[in-house]
């Protein structure tokens, strides 16, 4: 459950610049889809003794400072995008005396193709990836949440235990694999498992989810003469939106940072996603124009920022119930 | 139930309800005499996890199978595999370059999870219910774990932790000289460990989460019996919590073993200065696919299975003596 802070949280912060920045994190923290809030039980401040005011100042004062410390790092990193790449290394504050955008259009075109290629490139695998994710894994799911079938408790004990596999040790018969099907160098091999349900923590996620789900609603529809095909369309499916939106939540935004994977299966430029293209970057710059290569981090991460702002609460649930009963 | 504690208890647990008597997928004819209560959906089940089992055969039995064969080979993309026994083994054991691979990650994860857990549960608890700004600081803390293993983040640590970097620029403000973090080899992977405590997000979230279920009425009652704050951590919050700290710290260590972007972008691929940032996963890589020694790099992620398989089933052994199941 998601609750909004007061508004005032934000201007009790200091006021110092840099700590205003993620304010917007929280008013705009909140996903369309909102479920009943309930009240949260606060203690007015007027109930504290002066001990215990003194108590909580404190405490505030600890916690923004670890905010602070926590998020320095990627505010400093947007406003030195903005610096010529001198300055980078002289200016540890976030005041920016002279907007530098150039560096934007710099990293834009410092690669072969321009940088939007390779944020295409990144889409078109995260959109695979997220509607593999979505089929398959929703789809074995209902099989050992609902089914009852032949060899049921070791494939689930053999799914949960896939949740821990490294992908170390399978990632080198898997590369010949897929070079000896000619995909080397195409989406495919980022794309095709995500439809064969290899990304098990989903398929638990949503087992989790679908075990949540009354079984009446699935006997009254069987009375009514539907079949499985049916029950998990029209009455599993929709009830599961919750679970369906933390899947898409995570593959976004795991895929879209995924590097290793990624790294190993795309060798030409014109196929680069965004994490290669920004190591090939970070190569062929060798540590010069950081200006750019800022830039360029700071619109590999915004998706991502995206993602969590839209999807916080499905994000928090979804970690949460996969951690706990 | 976490994954964990549905692994823990698939040998005690009778499986799922049964399915009533009636639609089979496509209405096929029930088999044998008796079509009731108990029957099995074993051809809808098929169709349902038709996408799974080829998954699991194709994409992670399969390879690993043939990893295990290949780690017996000199296989090197280009030529047949010819059969070499333990050679692969034999080579490793004597290369100086994997064991320290081996002690550096082992480093990362003795250190870094321990530090990065400490850090969640510690936030976690100060966070408590009703303080004010609470959806603010969760989120502050937990944006950095969603972004922490991106190439992004990796190249900001690289210019942070350089000669004249963010940190020594501010460490300069207070008349403090920092050294070159990561091209000096004793703090480049202190460096990357940092970079790991400061992703404390995600498992911050599910103590949270943890927390949240332990009901309030146990402090109140302790609070009665005069049972100060360190008590009441001590006998409430720590037993009842064991299970998420169990759950977190084979997820942590599991995950922390396959750490490869930060130490590859920090270290330009090179896992230097002079390899005391070479991850296990980073030579493997390097020996696989930068040497195309394909035997070798099978034979390496074999024994980091089985390394990180005895650190889980360590894990488990252990989660007897200390972890508290109340139901």
């Amino acid at each position: 459950m998601t609750t909004e802070a007061a508004p005032h949280t934000a201007r009790r912060v200091t006021a110092d610049d840099g700590t205003r920045a993620p304010a917007a994190v929280v008013r705009s923290g909140r996903s369309p889809a909102k479920g009943p809030r309930r009240p949260r039980p606060s203690r007015g401040d007027l109930a504290f003794t002066p001990g215990q005011r003194a108590k909580s100042v404190l405490k505030h004062a600890a916690l923004i400072a670890a905010a602070i410390v926590m998020i320095y790092p990627l505010l400093w990193m947007i406003v030195s995008s903005f610096r010529p790449s001198d300055d980078v290394f002289r200016a540890p504050g976030l005041w920016l005396t002279q907007a530098h955008p150039e560096n934007y259009a710099n990293g834009w075109n410092a690669l072969t193709s321009p940088f939007a290629t390779y944020l295409l490139n990144s889409t078109i695998v995260v959109l695979g990836a997220v509607v593999g994710n979505l089929v398959s894994c929703s789809m074995a799911a209902y099989a050992f949440a609902r089914l009852n079938f032949w060899g049921k408790k070791w494939m689930f004990a053999a799914m949960l235990v896939t949740i821990m596999l490294p992908i170390h040790v399978v990632i080198v018969p898997q590369y010949i694999l897929f070079s000896q099907l000619g995909w080397i160098n195409t989406f495919a091999p980022l794309i095709v498992p995500k439809f064969l349900a290899t990304d098990a923590f989903f398929t638990f996620l949503m087992v989790q989810f679908i075990r949540g789900i009354p079984r009446e609603l699935d006997e009254a529809a069987r009375i009514d003469g539907a079949g499985h095909p049916r029950i998990f369309l029209r009455v599993i499916l929709p009830l599961m939106t919750p679970a369906l939106a933390t899947t898409t939540i995570f593959t976004f935004i795991w895929t879209w940072s995924d590097f290793f994977s990624q790294l190993i299966y795309l060798t030409s430029p014109d196929v680069f996603t965004v994490p290669v293209a920004l190591r090939a970057f970070v190569d062929a710059q060798s540590s010069t124009d950081w200006g750019a290569m800022f830039a360029m981090s700071v619109v590999s991460l915004l998706p991502v920022f995206i993602a969590f702002l839209i999807g916080q609460k499905f994000l928090i649930k979804g970690i949460a119930t996969t951690g706990i009963k | 139930m976490s994954a964990l504690a549905e692994l823990g208890t698939l040998g005690k647990k009778k499986g799922g309800r049964g399915n009533d008597a009636g639609a089979t997928a496509g209405g096929a004819a029930p088999k044998g005499p008796r079509a009731t209560a108990s029957k099995k959906d074993n051809r809808a089940a098929f169709v349902f996890l038709a996408p799974w089992i080829v998954g699991l055969v194709c994409i992670t039995i399969g390879p690993m199978v043939m990893s295990l064969y290949l780690s017996f080979t000199d296989y090197n993309l280009i030529q047949d595999p010819n059969f070499i026994g333990l050679d692969n083994f034999t080579r490793m054991f004597g290369d100086g370059r994997f064991w320290n691979s081996l002690g550096v990650t082992l480093t990362y994860v003795i250190v870094g999870v321990p530090l990065q857990l400490g850090l969640a549960l510690a936030v976690a608890m100060a966070l408590d219910k009703g303080l004010k700004g609470l959806a603010f600081y969760r989120s502050v803390f937990y944006l950095p774990s969603l972004l922490g293993s991106s190439v992004a983040v990796a190249i900001l640590w690289k210019q942070m932790f350089g000669t004249s970097g963010l940190v020594n620029q501010l460490l300069a403000m207070v008349g403090i000289h920092g050294p070159g973090w990561i091209s000096d080899p004793s703090t480049a992977l202190g460096s990357i460990i940092l970079l790991h405590v400061w992703t404390f997000g995600s498992p911050m979230i599910i103590f949270l989460a943890g927390l949240r279920q332990i009901p309030t009425m146990y402090y109140e009652a302790a609070a009665v019996d005069g049972a100060g704050r360190a008590t009441r951590f001590l006998k409430i919050t720590l037993p009842l919590l064991s299970p998420i700290i169990f759950f977190n710290l084979v997820l942590q260590i599991i995950g922390a073993f396959q750490s490869f972007t930060q130490a590859f972008i920090v270290s330009g691929g090179t896992g230097g200065p002079s390899d005391s940032t070479m991850f296990f996963t980073l030579y493997l890589y390097q020996r696989g696919f930068g040497q195309f020694d394909m035997g070798y790099a099978s034979a390496m992620a074999w024994v980091l299975l089985i390394i990180v398989g005895a650190f889980t089933a360590i894990n488990f052994y252990a989660s007897k003596f200390w972890v508290f199941y109340d139901d």
